[in-house]
């Protein structure tokens, strides 16, 4: 123990490293500004929103059309519109992502893989504009060819769709084949011992045990579809419009925020605060996603590190 | 040892492994077929963005060249006498004053009156614009349609070209020019940088070196992974309440000057970098977690153990080891900045500026936004620009990630040297 | 002692027993890529005896046990030469499909792995997929009486699995193996991960399951190839880290009275 001595070695006291440490965790502390500051605009502006005289908040959540011109503020064709396009991606990417995720983990060569990741980490680096491009420029174009133009209009969700379901691809496949790696090789073997071919292991036994791991990952990549912008503000449509039919053009909640924050905002209108009050509501949606996300995905590690 | 012998007679379990293995291959197919259509995906959106960068232009000159020096098609034959006097007889006279008060029209090289003179008295409009390989395979179509149009021609161009990096804006696309937004993600990335690198490392070497596992630093933690799947627009929201809006005479730089501008508002690079800055923190976080992570923890107790304390231990033990992959991921960060469109919307980057920013107090717009803004016009030239301006953008984020995967090579293997 | 009693109950059992090879390793030789891992393996199992490969690490023990199974497939690169003989068939023939070898010869891995799912389904996976067509509930009963488990879970066969101990998981992947009805079952150090008395009740199994089954056992530990076997085959490894079969005897005779000197030496734990 310390004795009252001078001891030859003694605790030297050292102020600076207590300054570093304490700037270092206010650094880390920022972190926690920063949501909270994300909540507080969110919910500050949001109320200015429901506040004001033309805004009632059941006719937000419940209202069919939104029409600020005459003061009908229904979000339902936003969420309709943001609902379609997630879905319409998820379709094309979770099935595409978890069999190339599959073909990853259990069948590829070496030389397959070699060509195969880079392919998917240069489609995951480019940036969303420019699929948003491509969805305009190639994607609808394709629908109109396909289903023929009076079916298919200039904008429409289910070009966005698609092409957010070709830009969470990626990610479906790399966060899937790493949950399906995990799954400890003494596993597959037992089947194997047991006279279970290949597909039946992967299928019966392999994937079942990553499921929690898998079922992150789809989570996490719906979160991603809801909260995508650029593609659905080129290629889906500028307007807000109900509509089940993903050949027509419908405006997402990203993409009336961008849209509108694009244009002439004055700070103090209703059209300004709504946009924080739909920026609320995709927080709020997408936050939901995350943190069911993670928490499955913790329960994967615990089970198989 | 046939008791209970319930799995069937050998050629019904010669069948059930027929069925067993065709089952096998036909998944098998699936998952080939899947990955293929992966590969196809990326080749499609590569061509045809690449597909509109060249190609046959129709064009009509407003006044034709024949018009200006009888017998001559293209000002490019013109004499250096003729380039002059074309130039000063035919150039509106605010036009040649501005030009002529940086230099004078004799020392304005062939090339520059050439581009002068097509620019702003030639004056070709484009009619209408055929991708690469409508080009190649119906040359026909082409023909047909510059035979249809009285006084127009078609030109075989690459939209990409030299004076498009250094060109001003401009609403004409044949003279379109991304200068400007080059200049402005360059700026923007640099704020970015200057803020979110020292803040993101800093953090981290808390959270991995100095942090206890107890309540608080989990939820930092996990507020840390919440904040890096936020969408981005929700960042350009934060941004433009708190930079633009509430921190206005700040960003805005009245606060620092005597700024009599009227048009002075926080919509300006400071603001765009600090809400990127925050938006890429997340991720310069992580990364630098893992590269620490990634430091055996041998080297720091036998740093400990000849009574180093923990911050020389960090400094002069655990950092050098980690700066490749830190630095590696903080370039990766910043191309994610480099390509982020939606936040700068929302706070409102310019949508025509026609001068470059001069400091973090200028308004701005950005490579991203100029696509978009291009991307969303009908009329058939811009797209054509915006898959130039696309093509530029890729260049620009292969280079950042070929330095990123540079440098790490090059520290590593200065490590492997030295040790 | 009870060693010596377990062996005399075993060299008389075998006095009354007909002995009839059910696998026979012709000169075996086995390499992963270039490297030589086994070489000129020759030997006879009988069948409804214990058998057990002795030797120190890396004398190739395992390697031969997964040969007779066809797991080596899994290792890429891996070649054997020479003849694998199941009831007189060579099952490296290329029309052999390893699918049906491995459902014929089933295998318990050192560590216990159960699949993540209930009891009852561990053991019904494996009959399932390979067609099995008589009643479900029946079969896992049988197998776990089998594997001397049923008392101890007939009343929580929708459980998960991995809520077991270690030594009940283990005797639950032997009775998962029993239940697709194979003729051999290769045990890989099976108690090698389990505590003395989960050991001593996989020991008493194994004395059980040679009634019906051919057993081949992988063991590190001599006391229990000598406690549980009829026939011990001796592995070694040459200079060349190759493993080779030294020296193959029934049991009794392999540690009483051994015939080459590495065999005394490695008995009398001279190296390990």
């Amino acid at each position: 123990m310390i004795t009252a001595l001078p001891h030859p070695f003694g605790r030297k006291v050292r102020p600076h490293e207590r300054i570093i440490e304490t700037i270092l965790f206010l650094f880390a502390l920022l972190s926690i500004f920063i949501t909270v500051g994300i909540g507080v605009i969110l919910v500050k502006e949001s109320y200015l929103f429901f506040k004001d005289p033309a805004v009632d908040f059941w006719g937000f959540v419940t209202g069919k059309e939104w029409q600020p011109m005459i003061e009908r503020f229904g979000f339902l064709p936003l969420l309709n519109a943001t609902f379609t396009t997630s879905i319409i991606a998820m379709v094309l990417g979770i099935p595409l992502g978890l069999f190339v995720a599959i073909y990853l983990a259990e069948y590829a060569s070496d030389k397959a893989r070699g060509i195969l990741k880079p392919v998917l980490e240069v489609l995951a680096g480019i940036p969303t504009i420019v699929y948003g491009y491509f969805a305009l420029t190639f994607m609808t174009p394709l629908l109109r060819s396909l289903f023929g133009e009076d079916m298919v209009e200039i904008y429409n969700t289910a070009s966005a769709g698609l092409v957010i379901g070709i830009l969470v691809l990626p990610m479906i496949a790399t966060m899937a084949e790493d949950a399906i790696a995990a799954v400890p090789k003494e596993l597959r073997l037992a089947a194997y011992a047991l006279g279970g071919t290949k597909i039946e292991t992967t299928f019966k036994v392999v994937i079942p045990a990553a499921l929690s791991g898998l079922s992150a990952t789809f989570l996490l990549a719906l979160s991603r579809a809801i909260g995508e912008t650029m593609i659905v503000a080129l290629a889906a449509g500028a307007g807000p419009n109900l509509t089940s039919n993903p050949f027509k053009a419908a405006e997402t909640i990203t993409g009336y925020i961008v849209r509108i924050s694009g244009g002439d905002v004055s700070y103090n209108s209703v059209d300004y605060n709504s946009i924080f009050a739909l920026g609320l509501v995709l927080f709020l949606i997408t936050l939901t996603l995350n943190l069911i996300s993670r928490t499955i995905s913790n329960r994967f590690h615990q089970e198989y590190d | 040892m046939d008791t209970k012998f319930a799995f069937g007679k050998t050629n019904e379990v010669n069948s059930l492994m027929e069925k067993r293995r065709r089952n096998g291959l036909v998944w098998h197919l699936v998952f080939i077929l899947s990955t293929s259509l992966a590969i196809l995906f990326l080749i499609l959106l590569l061509f045809s963005i690449l597909d509109s960068v060249f190609g046959y232009t129709a064009l009509r000159d407003t006044v034709s060249p024949t018009v200006l020096v009888p017998g001559k098609d293209h000002v490019k034959e013109f004499t250096r006498e003729e380039l002059e006097r074309v130039v000063t007889e035919k150039l509106s006279s605010g036009i040649l004053r501005r030009i002529e008060s940086e230099k004078s029209i004799s020392e304005h090289s062939d090339k520059e009156l050439v581009s002068l003179i097509e620019q702003y008295i030639v004056k070709p409009k484009v009619l209408k614009t055929w991708g690469f390989t409508d080009s190649l395979f119906h040359a026909s179509e082409v023909e047909a349609f510059v035979a249809g149009e009285e006084d127009s021609y078609a030109l075989f161009r690459s939209w990409i070209h030299p004076s498009f990096f250094v060109g001003d804006q401009s609403s004409d696309p044949l003279h379109a020019g991304i200068r400007t937004a080059l200049l402005g993600s360059l700026w923007i990335m640099l704020i970015t940088f200057m803020f979110a690198f020292p803040i993101g490392v800093g953090a981290a070497i808390y959270l991995q070196e100095y942090a206890v596992d107890n309540r608080l630093n989990r939820v930092l933690q996990l507020n840390i992974f919440n904040l890096s799947a936020v969408p981005s627009i929700i960042y350009g929201l934060l941004g433009l309440a708190v930079f633009v809006r509430s921190m206005e005479s700040v960003t805005s730089g009245s606060l620092f000057t005597s700024l009599t501008d009227n048009t002075a508002n926080g919509r300006t690079i400071l603001s765009g970098g600090l809400t990127l800055a925050l938006l890429v923190l997340p991720i310069i976080i992580i990364n630098t977690q893992e590269a620490l992570k990634a430091v055996p923890d041998s080297l720091r107790m036998s740093s400990y153990g000849i009574g180093a304390t923990k911050w020389q231990t960090i400094w002069y033990q655990v950092l050098p080891v980690s700066v490749d992959r830190i630095l590696t991921g903080t370039i990766l960060a910043l191309s994610r900045a480099l390509g982020e469109t939606a936040p700068l919307v929302v706070i409102g980057a310019s949508t025509f500026i026609s001068v470059d920013p001069s400091g973090i107090f200028s308004k701005f717009t950005t490579l991203p936004i100029q696509i978009y803004q291009w991307s969303a016009r009908p009329q058939g030239a811009y797209r054509n620009i915006a898959a130039a301006a696309i093509v530029s953008l890729l260049i620009l984020l292969l280079v950042m990630n070929s330095a990123a995967i540079y440098t790490r090579d090059k520290i590593s293997k200065k490590k492997r040297l030295e040790s | 002692m009870s060693s010596t009693s377990y062996a005399q109950v075993v060299s008389a059992d075998q006095a009354n027993n007909y002995k009839e090879t059910v696998i026979e390793l012709k000169d075996v030789n086995i390499r992963y890529g270039s490297f030589l891992a086994v070489k000129d393996a020759s030997l006879s199992i009988y069948q409804k005896h214990v058998t057990a490969f002795i030797g120190p690490s890396g004398c190739g023990k395992s390697t031969v046990l997964r040969s007779i199974n066809r797991m080596n497939d899994m290792i890429p690169g891996s070649t054997l030469k020479g003849q694998v003989l199941f009831n007189g068939h060579d099952l490296y023939e290329p029309q052999v499909d390893a699918v049906l070898v491995r459902r014929k010869i089933g295998m318990v891995f050192q560590k216990p792995n159960p699949f993540p799912k209930s009891i009852y389904e561990n053991i019904a996976w494996g009959a399932r997929i390979n067609g099995f067509k008589g009643d479900y509930d029946e079969l896992v009963e049988t197998s776990l009486k089998g594997a001397a488990l049923w008392d101890e879970v007939k009343d929580k066969l929708k459980q998960n699995a991995l809520r077991l101990s270690g030594g009940q998981q283990q005797r639950l992947c032997i009775a998962r193996a029993i239940a697709v009805q194979p003729e051999i079952i290769l045990m890989d150090e099976p108690a090698s991960a389990l505590d003395p008395i989960a050991t001593g009740r996989i020991e008493e199994l194994i004395l059980e399951l040679k009634n019906d089954y051919t057993i081949i056992i992988v063991t590190h530990n001599m006391g229990q190839a000598s406690r549980v076997s009829d026939y011990t085959a001796f592995f070694m490894v040459d200079e060349k880290r190759t493993g080779y079969l030294q020296e193959y005897a029934q049991t009794e005779q392999l540690f009483l009275n051994p015939q080459h000197k590495k065999t005394e030496e490695y008995i009398s734990g001279k190296f390990g």
